[in-house]
């Protein structure tokens, strides 16, 4: 489930950073990176999972796959938190810089 | 149990080398500046931006990875920061876990990388194509 969220995550900031930001100006290509290198590790782990419990990898209990998502959600919220520091650290867009040039001067 | 490690290792070592390699072409970006009166221009991406891609990666993936073990509680915020390594058999469990999955980690996307920078490569090669395609091709 953490899998499929990551997933999800990283072909939705593809999709969005393809049709909206294709010149990385608000970094969705470096939040998209940062799922799709997520995604490939938890691939790599649900295939050694799946060597280890076979069937029973794609039978999960309600139980687990509820906290599974829960985890999902939490590490796409993490995500989405490291791409805003970035963001607002780097200031493409020069409006942090502004916004405090503008607030010094009064 | 920590195979978040071995890629966090490998970013540690891309990050390094990217520093090293902006450096270089920034020098020999700077010499072609004071050779061709002031003008480049650059049409392929370079190596040090390509790099870039595997850093965010490596970065982005080990951090999320690192989150789901303090989910999990094989990370602490105290001595020895990882709750296997409190007892020998679980530290040569983790080991184990660090030599198999960490390395299929970082071994599996840094070949992503190197597909994404072979293609990004044939794709720069291609001519550029006028976004009003012709009639009855797909656009």
């Amino acid at each position: 489930m953490t899998l499929l969220t990551a997933v999800f995550a990283a072909v939705s900031a593809t999709i969005l950073w393809y049709f909206k930001d294709s010149r990385n100006q608000i970094k969705l290509g470096t939040l998209s990176l940062v799922y799709w290198g997520a995604a490939l590790m938890w691939m790599v782990d649900a295939v050694f999972e799946y060597a280890e419990l076979g069937m029973e990898y794609f039978t999960p209990a309600p139980a687990d796959m509820l906290n599974d998502f829960f985890l999902g959600i939490s590490v796409v919220a993490l995500g989405l938190v490291i791409w805003l520091a970035l963001l607002l650290f780097c200031d493409p867009k020069g409006v942090i810089r502004k916004a405090l040039r503008t607030s010094g001067n009064t | 149990m920590a195979c978040f490690v071995v890629p966090a290792a490998e970013a540690v070592v891309t990050t390094v080398v990217h520093k090293v390699i902006t450096a270089k072409e920034k020098k020999k970006g700077a010499a072609i500046v004071s050779g061709e009166n002031g003008v480049v221009k650059s049409e392929k991406l370079s190596f040090s931006h390509k790099l870039k891609w595997l850093n965010n990666m490596l970065w982005g993936g080990s951090a999320l990875l690192a989150f789901e073990h303090i989910w999990h509680g094989e990370v602490t915020p105290w001595f020895p920061f990882l709750s296997a390594a409190n007892s020998a058999s679980d530290t040569a469990e983790m080991l184990h876990e660090m030599s198999t999955t960490g390395v299929a980690m970082a071994v599996l996307v840094t070949g992503v990388w190197l597909g994404m920078t072979v293609i990004s490569s044939v794709i720069e090669k291609r001519p550029v194509q006028e976004m009003e395609g012709k009639k009855g091709e797909l656009s």
